[in-house]
């Protein structure tokens, strides 16, 4: 079972070790962790995307809230949430295969973004299921390196 | 004024009487400004123990205590003293000196990351980065430390920021920190819920934990038992919270309890927990307690609840507050019945223990007789006794080993209290955790009971107790073995006994006369009760060595 944490700490040094560290102690998964600033300086906001059984997930929230630079914990699965993960790859492509690239680009509403002779670097913003869906398209392509940020995510303005 | 001032100022304002450490230069401005004070200084021969002093104090007063070391090798000794506090949820300020803040990360001489390095054993920890952050973060620090499910609060400062000027010094009267707000009150619909379950019971029991002991709640929920007419067993940090021959107790649960009360607790159809953890030694197998019966579990810290045993009913909230709600209210409970069954399999119990002390006792005669006899007391027995003979509110400290498990099952306690390191299992906290009770309790008798193991992991604190003319009494129950990782080995690797052996150990009766103390030595049985007398009447710091044969099980 996988679920999404929404957690509002204090935007200060250590925190992000702390939370980190939690988990390490608690052998809770880490399946992606995102962190940013919110709209007020002192609070950052991380988004932990983590899978259990029911017991250690109903834990990890409990155990984030005991958390002292822990100010607010929402949970919620994927389908109660607008999801996003952003993905830049760097694939080597030739003559043949170059065509299929960007049609699967166009059908997944990926971009290329940078492009050589022989290299070409492509993002694709969406759904963490369609992100990989897209990754799966570039198998039997030479790739270079990928690099993604893992799942952002809001509850959907209904679920609030 | 400098920042140590201030340190030492903020101490002041939360009435610390006494700070409990050991210096180093990373410290020095601290332990200097703190001359100019009336606190207290008990400079201990290890930092480990001045953390465990601090605990013992805090046991006993309630108070938070205050510990203050140096940087480096000073803060990681301190460590195990950390984490011992944490485990048994014990109020604590940590305080360790730092090198300098410019200097911080480059690994110079005496640089230790303490604040990373305790990350999991701490309910919080601070760097102080500007001297005059001090007066709110110790005004936190000692909030943290005392509310909600208490604990060690580490505050590492740098020696700059000790030395730092401080223009102005002003303690904040009030703290709100909005990411922590413990919740006191237990949620009243909850609280009906569980007397709408109370009054549906047969067969209902109350388990405490060490969470009535830090809550103050002992009365309340005496009150709550007897009023109600409930049964209450407990876990080993529960110990004390009910006196051993009260009518509505029965001992202790857990692998290490007594079988009857485990049995009792299956048997239950409403089980309240109260302030314990539903932990792996007292409740080993958490599905049996919530299968085909309602579990209560009142606790202060909501982590607890549903961590290893999923409630019907959870309560969140001091256990005092609690209690005094449940109180307010009235149950019918006049079914003797199960009170009846529970008092008939403790009696049964004991006969079953009587006869097996009688067989021992027959044996022994006659090995005596025959001149095989190991000279060497019965510890089940001289516990019985010691505690039987010790004030009405004495404090018994138990060590960790087999001295632990025959304390748990066999002293009785009436209005004192008992304490042992129960969530970490600590070797060696019995001493100093006795010396921490013995300030704190000043004339209140004080017995601290070990085995020779663990004795001579903090035996250098004697020198500590003399220092401070902090009065000792002290048993050391010898066998000359590491007795319950022997016993370990016993059971589950045939006799294969390894790493157990502590020959070499010294001369008992010379450390006590090295450190001034009167000693006594117990090697069989006809005498126990005078010595135990003497032991118990001395005036002077006494060492009391009990000779245990290292075949005997706990």
């Amino acid at each position: 079972m996988k679920r999404i944490y929404s957690v509002f700490v204090e935007n200060r040094s250590g925190v992000l070790t702390k939370v980190a560290g939690l988990f390490w102690r608690r052998c809770f998964n880490i399946d992606s962790l995102v962190v940013g600033e919110t709209d007020n300086h002192d609070v950052s906001h991380m988004i932990i995307v983590s899978s259990g059984d029911e017991r250690t997930l109903e834990q990890i929230e409990k155990q984030l809230n005991k958390k002292i630079d822990v100010i607010k914990v929402n949970t919620f699965d994927a389908a109660q949430a607008v999801t996003r993960e952003l993905m830049l790859v760097k694939v080597k492509y030739n003559r043949s295969n170059r065509k299929d690239i960007m049609e699967n680009c166009e059908i997944m509403n990926a971009q290329i973004v940078d492009l050589s002779g022989n290299l070409m670097t492509i993002q694709i913003c969406d759904t963490p299921e369609r992100v990989q869906i897209f990754l799966d398209t570039l198998k039997g392509i030479s790739i270079v390196e990928i690099t993604r940020t893992g799942t952002i995510a809001v509850p959907k303005c209904r679920e609030q | 004024m400098n920042g140590a001032d201030a340190i030492v100022k903020c101490l002041q304002a939360e009435g610390t009487e006494y700070v409990f450490g050991y210096p180093g230069v990373a410290i020095c401005p601290f332990y200097n400004s703190i001359l100019d004070s009336e606190i207290r200084t008990v400079l201990v021969r290890q930092e480990q123990n001045a953390a465990h002093i601090a605990s013992g104090f805090s046991r006993i007063t309630g108070k938070t205590g205050v510990v203050a070391v140096t940087s480096g090798p000073g803060a990681t000794n301190l460590i195990t003293g950390i984490a011992t506090a944490y485990a048994d949820s014990i109020p604590m300020i940590c305080i360790t000196g730092q090198v300098d803040s410019r200097l911080m990360g480059s690994d110079v001489f005496q640089e230790a990351d303490i604040s990373g390095a305790c990350e999991s054993f701490v309910k919080y920890s601070y760097i102080v980065r500007d001297a005059k952050d001090i007066p709110k973060i110790f005004k936190e620090a000692f909030y943290i430390a005392s509310t909600g499910r208490k604990g060690p609060v580490l505050i590492d400062v740098p020696i700059d920021i000790q030395q730092a000027p401080v223009r102005s010094f002003s303690y904040p009267e009030e703290i709100s920190i909005r990411s922590y707000k413990p919740t006191v009150k237990g949620h009243a619909v909850q609280i009906r819920k569980v007397i709408g379950e109370l009054e549906k019971a047969q067969k209902p029991i109350i388990c405490v934990g060490g969470g009535a002991h830090l809550s103050g709640a002992a009365k309340e929920i005496r009150t709550f038992a007897e009023k109600n007419n409930i049964p209450v067993v407990s876990t080993m940090m529960g110990l004390s919270v009910m006196p051993t021959a009260h009518p509505n107790y029965f001992g202790m649960v857990g692998n290490n309890g007594q079988s009857f009360c485990n049995r009792a607790m299956n048997d239950a159809d409403v089980i309240i927990m109260a302030g314990a953890r539903v932990a792996d030694r007292s409740i080993s197998q958490p599905d049996l307690i919530t299968s085909n019966k309602v579990l209560v579990h009142i606790d202060v810290d909501p982590a607890e609840i549903g961590k290893n045993a999923g409630p019907n009913i959870p309560i969140v909230g001091d256990l005092t507050a609690i209690f005094e709600e449940l109180n307010k209210e009235e149950i019918s409970i006049d079914d003797e019945r199960w009170m009846d069954y529970l008092r008939n399999q403790k009696k049964q119990d004991a006969k079953i223990s009587a006869v097996s002390r009688a067989v021992a006792g027959e044996k022994r005669s006659a090995d005596e007789a025959e001149g095989t006899a190991p000279v060497c007391v019965d510890p089940k027995e001289f516990i019985r006794r010691l505690s039987s003979a010790m004030e009405d509110n004495a404090v018994y400290v138990a060590d960790v080993g087999q001295n632990q498990l025959w304390s748990c099952a066999n002293a009785v306690i009436r209005n004192g209290r008992f304490m042992t390191s129960g969530g970490m299992g600590t070797m060696g906290y019995a001493l100093p955790a006795a010396m921490g009770a013995k300030i704190a309790g000043g004339k209140r008798q004080v017995v601290a009971v070990c085995g020779d193991g663990g004795f001579q992991m903090t035996m250098m604190e004697l020198a500590t107790a003399r220092q401070y003319g902090i009065q000792i009494k002290l048993v050391v129950l010898k066998n000359n073995v590491l007795g319950l990782v022997r016993q370990y080995q016993h059971f589950n690797y045939h006799d294969s006994f390894s790493v157990i052996d502590l020959s070499g150990s010294p001369e008992l009766d010379k450390i006590a006369e090295a450190y001034g103390m009167d000693y006594m030595k117990l090697s069989d049985e006809p005498g126990m009760s005078s010595v135990i007398e003497a032991f118990l009447a001395d005036k002077k710091s006494v060492l009391l060595e009990v000779s245990v044969d290292p075949d005997e099980i706990a």
